[in-house]
């Protein structure tokens, strides 16, 4: 593994708890994950350098930007971060060029224009930009803001909610442009988010927070399977999460093989060459329980394995989580069948899979 | 037509404003953006003038300013004349009433500006005066002007404070507003009648360019 680009302790007790330490590491898309008032903001806006902390440090690439035992804090415009703010926060009287040139500071005056139209089209917004923020749908100053934090040429990229006022379509054309940049960007990414399909989608790894402190810490397909954190347990839609490869497609079946930690599963064809690395999502409530493979299903994974843990839910349902080789996958049932099939950590069981959605195509 | 009345108005107005600006735009930021103990009291403070009878205000300041007073003393001593009934004290006391009238309509529009924005300017690379310069000035202008433009268009009509810090010497302390009570007491009712349209007009053209602005304002956050 990489060596951390920056590294970040903060403390403090009030007025917005804080207590956690962490790294970022070069081209990783961390998220930070967590209800409202979990702090995450906060962390984010310590590493920008728009709110101080009692205590901590924060060292990015070598260089100190806070340490609060040498009463040491680095303001903003003096570190090179960019920042995505959750309302883009771009400036009214700038055209869209205009905005991302200002952040060019660093550039001579006459490199700057010419910088800027390359950073809008990065972006795909060059016929725009002549065009005011107020003349602009939301989609496009989302996009305008991602190319004015990139303009600092950052050590650190923040986003903060950068989706969460957009509506649905335009967040998924969206998503897949985040994931084109962070192909060709080495800084880390901080993604500050409370919707788990975004951490689904972008993240490579996750940080859990309730009340400033790390609650869980790992990779996605780790944290998609702890049930028993309520914020992962209410994401019921997300379901768990497992990297893939894609192995074959199977054209007369209209079927794809995937190897995942889980083993190998069948998913919808996927229009993609074999060894393509994807990411798929299988939702709790598509997953069901039986004590052996049965016969005559229309179902095509079923996957043996071992209950790790079960988790009780509103509604009489339960969380089971299942120990699938490497993965873990979780399993939304009622307390009826717990009780029924006497289910319990430890029995082995087999686990079917109603449906595997695809979540990042050739990530 | 008083000529020279009108004309010591203007440069009373223009004396205003140009002292008044940089004070305003330092103040109104101050109060929008900062906080600190005692900001109720001063915006209380800041807003007293508004209140108060103008004969009041200008009573205290004629008292200040007068060969009693340690102010007045302090001054005759450095300046050799007193600020009293004199052009130099006027500035002072017009300063003085017209700070809401400047001060208001600034902070309001330093306070418009979305703090996400300033932060934004920041994390972009922007020095805090780059900020100020580039992001906070533009966007706060309107409101900038609109509290020079009634600050001007007051000093033009202030009537009670005038008459009782300058009382009413032609070309040193009578303003139009003084030349317009001066010529009804005499019965020259033509004269004060051009006098009035002139400031009328003048008024309504101060509010024209004011509500210009703040629609602007308003087009621009829309």
């Amino acid at each position: 593994m990489a060596d951390a680009v920056l590294s970040a302790a903060l403390r403090q007790d009030a007025p917005i708890p804080l207590d956690l330490a962490f790294d970022l590491r070069p081209g990783e898309v961390t998220a930070l994950f967590g209800a409202s008032g979990s702090g995450k903001t906060t962390v984010l806006r310590c590493l920008a350098g728009l709110y101080r902390p009692r205590a901590g440090r924060i060292r990015c690439n070598g260089a100190a930007w806070f340490d609060s035992d040498a009463d040491l804090w680095v303001p903003p415009h003096r570190r090179r971060v960019g920042l995505v703010f959750q309302d883009y926060a771009l400036f009214p009287h700038m055209t869209a060029e205009a905005n991302v040139a200002a952040a060019l500071g660093h550039l001579p005056k006459d490199q700057r224009p010419a910088r800027a139209r390359e950073l809008l089209s990065l972006v795909h917004l060059e016929a725009f930009a002549a065009r005011r923020p107020a003349e602009l749908s939301g989609g496009q100053r989302q996009r305008v803001a991602v190319a004015r934090a990139l303009a600092r040429d950052p050590e650190v990229l923040l986003l903060d909610e950068p989706f969460s006022a957009l509506d649905r379509a335009v967040r998924v054309a969206l998503y897949a442009e985040i994931e084109a940049l962070r192909a060709r960007l080495a800084c880390p990414i901080v993604l500050v988010t409370h919707d788990f399909e975004e951490v689904a989608r972008l993240a490579d790894r996750v940080l859990v927070l309730e009340t400033g402190r790390i609650v869980a810490e790992g990779d996605v397909g780790t944290i998609s399977a702890r049930a028993d954190l309520p914020i992962i347990a209410a994401a019921a839609e997300a379901g768990s999460v497992l990297d893939a490869t894609l192995v074959a497609t199977l054209p007369d079946r209209r079927l794809s093989v995937l190897d995942t930690p889980a083993g190998q599963v069948l998913a919808p064809v996927i229009e993609a060459a074999p060894g393509t690395r994807l990411r798929v999502r299988i939702p709790a409530r598509d997953v069901i329980l039986a004590d052996r493979v049965p016969e005559g299903l229309s179902v095509h994974n079923a996957l043996a394995g071992t209950i790790d843990t079960i988790d009780p839910r509103p509604a009489g349902l339960a969380d089971v989580v299942v120990v699938l080789g490497a993965a873990r996958l979780r399993a939304h049932v009622t307390e009826d069948a717990v009780m029924r099939m006497g289910l319990a950590p430890g029995r082995p069981v087999v686990a079917l899979v109603k449906s595997v959605a695809v979540t990042r195509p050739g990530a | 037509m008083d000529w020279e009345a009108f004309l010591l108005s203007i440069e009373l107005g223009i004396a205003t404003v140009l002292f008044l600006t940089p004070i305003a735009l330092w103040a109104g930021r101050a109060l929008a953006y900062r906080e600190f103990r005692g900001k109720g009291f001063v915006e209380a403070l800041v807003a007293l003038p508004l209140l108060l009878p103008p004969t009041v205000v200008g009573f205290y300041l004629l008292v200040a300013f007068g060969r009693h007073s340690p102010l007045g003393q302090a001054i005759e001593a450095l300046t050799g004349q007193l600020l009293a009934f004199s052009f130099e004290g006027l500035v002072i006391a017009s300063i003085l009433v017209n700070i809401p009238f400047a001060f208001q309509p600034v902070q309001r529009a330093f306070e418009a500006i979305e703090p996400s924005v300033r932060e934004a300017g920041a994390v972009s690379g922007l020095t805090p005066w780059q900020v100020f310069r580039r992001i906070e000035l533009p966007l706060a202008w309107p409101g900038i002007v609109t509290g020079l433009v009634l600050t001007f268009a007051h000093t033009l009509g202030e009537f009670g404070v005038v008459l009782m810090v300058g009382g009413s010497i032609p070309g040193e302390t009578k303003t139009i507003a003084i030349a317009i009570y001066d010529r009804v007491q005499a019965f020259d009712d033509r004269s004060a009648n051009i006098m009035a349209a002139t400031l009328l007009v003048l008024s309504i053209a101060a509010l024209g360019i004011t509500n210009t602005l703040s629609r602007r304002i308003g087009r621009r956050r829309g």
